[in-house]
């Protein structure tokens, strides 16, 4: 399958994922956005690195790893994602304890 | 023994250490017995030096303490030179230094146990730089002795630091020797470029191969530096104020010893000055000069150590012109019979205003002969070996450097021994003002008039013995065949320099008939002075003409006022009101202001809102990435 369908699906994902952070007010939905952003790169990796492998494969055809080792960031990115899954989630929890909302617009305490 | 010429400096150093450091648990006995002490020990280690120094054919040593700045181009040691130049000024230092002490202890009584234990503290400290001054082996642990006595002399001059004017002749005196310090500091730079090294072992043989204009400029620095140090026109004014110091300071530091220090300096740069001509003769018009201007001015003062202060400056100059025309080891000799009598002189002094519970002017006292009779004695013979009257000691010292000038030129001869005529004329005035006559102070005074203590009236009697006989170790020629004695103790110090001039020989005749004239006149003066003021009394006539004057010293001070004070004020005036006010404040002001400006308009930005910063975190990521994309 050529690379642009790849670019395509994970450009519109990140787009979606950018939009949803910049307009939604709830701080769920906006948690959600920000992995979908993070999974986006996920699968943009995850197609870069089968297509260099694929062209190293190519030139010397004797079965290696070449060209996936962009694969391991992945696994790296969901372990961070996963942690700050668990951090986020919480913030939210006290958030919501606190004023009884999820809603980002009332996070202006920064300002005073 | 010369190796342990280190302990010479190091006992000033401990009784400095321990008055200084102990000044609030030491009694007042115990302080001065300790600063006493320390300069004894000095002077009993000098004189042992002395005996091993005065035997025939003795070679200078350099006593290596440690490194004092090592590096790769300059190696200077801290080191000592000892020879017969510098062990004759340790005899005088700590001699006179310890007379002085023991004077101290009953002079200064009336002070606190504190004040009087920094009393010490500074005196030790003084010897200590000066002993550092003139045992250094090289020309920057001479200047650090240079500065130290520069230091004590500010420190002594202001002791009573709670009269404001004291305080002014402290900063005055500092301030007139750190402008001749700069002359000598930079003759030390040119030195080491020159030569490498600043030790005196290193630069004296070498000199006669280095161009004279180079010579001539270094010289003519180390003279400024002089001229700060030793009281010489145009830096000689701090000295008369420096009298506001207590009378034994005077007489140690603004008589015997630190105003000696360029007499030093140039004597054991001797050769130099010798390869130099043109700075000689520049020494010896200003040394002359000196001595006439400060002569003159003697004349009109009223104020008994004013008067000092100025045959100071006057004798001082003299001896300078005595180095200008190369008669080095006159100047020496000089140096060495003014520190005793004047010395003598500043002590009765200090004994009379003891005694007249601080009163200096002299048109108040007279008639002090029947009430201090021993102060009377010994201040008659400072007078008589100052004026130069045989056999003392003064007038060998002054003859030697007058014969020398009048081998020289012989207008400079008669205008310094007319300086020598106008001292005889103002010291017996002085003394007729204040033993003849009849007493003109207050009542009060009169009743308490008393004889100083034994610990003042000792030293005032080994002085005065001193002024007496010091003259008989530099015979002339001319009364005795190779009886100089000095002359050829200190042979080895000049004997480069004295190869390189050349003599002009005075017929025995016509020094026989300018001594004798010269003596006449002497004494023809002093019955003048003494019978004219004997019958002094105070008159409201106000004084005009020369007199006022002379009387306002020339007015050098308001010309100096003048020409530098008041131009630096109105500067600084213009920086302070003006260049400060708008532009150095502004310029603080406004980085202050835009700031703040800034800030405020920078504050729109922190809304509070999470999404506006995301937002903004989104716009610049897209930008960056424009930029990237237009840039390739």
């Amino acid at each position: 399958m050529p690379i642009n369908y790849y670019l395509f699906l994970t450009v519109t994902l990140f787009s979606i994922g950018v939009i949803g952070v910049l307009t939604r007010r709830n701080a769920i939905v906006v948690f959600m956005c920000i992995e979908l952003m993070l999974n986006a790169v996920n699968l943009l990796l995850v197609a870069f690195s089968q297509m260099h492998q694929a062209n190293a494969l190519a030139i010397n055809p004797i079965p290696s790893s070449v060209g996936a080792e962009a694969q391991l960031f992945v696994f790296f990115i969901m372990v961070v994602a996963a942690a700050e899954v668990s951090v986020g989630l919480a913030i939210i929890v006290m958030m919501y304890r606190n004023i009884h909302s999820v809603d980002i617009n009332f996070l202006n305490r920064l300002k005073h | 023994m010369a190796k342990f010429i280190y302990l010479v400096p190091l006992f000033p150093l401990i009784g400095f250490l321990i008055n200084g450091l102990g000044r609030n648990f030491l009694s007042k006995k115990l302080s001065g017995i300790i600063g006493s002490l320390a300069i004894l020990a000095s002077f009993v280690v000098s004189v042992l030096v002395f005996l091993e120094v005065k035997a025939v054919g003795f070679t200078a040593v350099e006593v290596k303490l440690f490194d004092f700045i090592k590096t790769a181009g300059l190696d200077i040691p801290f080191s000592f030179q000892v020879d017969q130049l510098s062990v004759l000024f340790l005899l005088i230092i700590t001699g006179v230094g310890t007379l002085i002490h023991l004077y101290s202890t009953a002079y200064m009584h009336e002070e606190e146990p504190k004040d009087f234990a920094r009393y010490f503290a500074y005196l030790n400290l003084f010897v200590f730089s000066m002993l550092l001054l003139v045992l250094g082996a090289n020309y920057v642990i001479m200047f650090i002795g240079w500065e130290g006595v520069g230091l004590c002399s500010y420190l002594l001059i202001g002791f009573w630091f709670k009269n404001g004017d004291y305080n002014n002749a402290a900063k005055k005196a500092f301030v007139m020797n750190r402008i001749g310090d700069l002359g000598f500091l930079l003759a030390v730079f040119w030195i080491i470029g020159q030569f490498g090294s600043t030790s005196f072992s290193v630069i004296f043989p070498v000199a006669s191969k280095t161009a004279p204009a180079i010579l001539t400029g270094i010289t003519l620095l180390m003279f400024i530096g002089a001229m700060g140090k030793s009281a010489q026109i145009p830096l000689y004014t701090w000295l008369p104020d420096a009298m506001a110091g207590p009378t034994p300071v005077s007489a140690l530091i603004h008589a015997a010893t630190m105003v000696t220090a360029g007499i030093y300096m140039i004597a054991r740069s001797n050769i130099l000055y010798t390869l130099s001509p043109n700075t000689q003769q520049v020494v010896a018009v200003i040394g002359l000069a000196t001595s006439i201007l400060a002569a003159t001015i003697a004349v009109q003062q009223n104020d008994i150590k004013k008067v000092l202060a100025y045959s100071t400056v006057s004798q001082l100059g003299l001896m300078f012109l005595g180095l200008g025309v190369g008669a080095y080891v006159g100047a020496v000799f000089h140096v060495m019979t003014h520190a005793f009598f004047k010395a003598l002189l500043f002590l009765g002094a200090g004994s009379v205003i003891h005694a007249m519970h601080h009163e200096q002017d002299m048109r108040n006292m007279g008639g002090l002969k029947k009430y201090l009779p021993i102060t009377h004695i010994t201040f008659l013979i400072g007078c008589i070996a100052i004026a130069g009257i045989p056999p003392f000691s003064g007038f060998f010292s002054k003859d030697e450097i007058l014969m020398a000038v009048y081998s020289h030129n012989k207008l400079f001869y008669f205008l310094a021994t007319g300086s020598a005529l106008l001292t005889t004329f103002y010291m017996f005035r002085m003394y007729a003002l204040t033993f003849h006559g009849s007493f003109r102070g207050t009542q009060d005074q009169e009743h308490h008039l008393h004889e100083s203590p034994l610990a003042m009236t000792i030293p005032l009697g080994v002085l005065a013995i001193l002024a007496i006989v010091a003259g008989f170790i530099g015979i002339p020629e001319l009364f005795a065949k190779e009886s100089h004695w000095l002359e050829q103790y200190l042979h080895p110090i000049f004997a480069a320099s004295l190869a390189k001039q050349v003599g002009h020989e005075t017929p025995a005749s016509t020094e026989w008939l300018l001594m004798g004239t010269t003596v006449v006149l002497i004494l023809g003066i002093v019955f003048f002075a003494v019978s004219k003021f004997k019958k002094y009394k105070a008159t409201d006539v106000e004084i005009s003409g020369l007199p006022k004057i002379l009387e306002n010293k020339w007015y050098v001070d308001e010309l100096y006022d003048f020409l530098i004070n008041k131009p630096v004020r109105a500067i600084a005036n213009f920086f302070s009101s003006i260049f400060e006010k708008y532009v150095i404040d502004g310029a603080v002001n406004g980085v202050g202001k835009m700031v703040q400006y800034s800030s405020r308009q920078l504050r729109w930005l922190q809304s509070g809102q999470v999404g506006s910063y995301i937002l903004i975190m989104v716009v610049a990521t897209i930008v960056f990435f424009i930029i990237q994309i237009i840039g390739k």
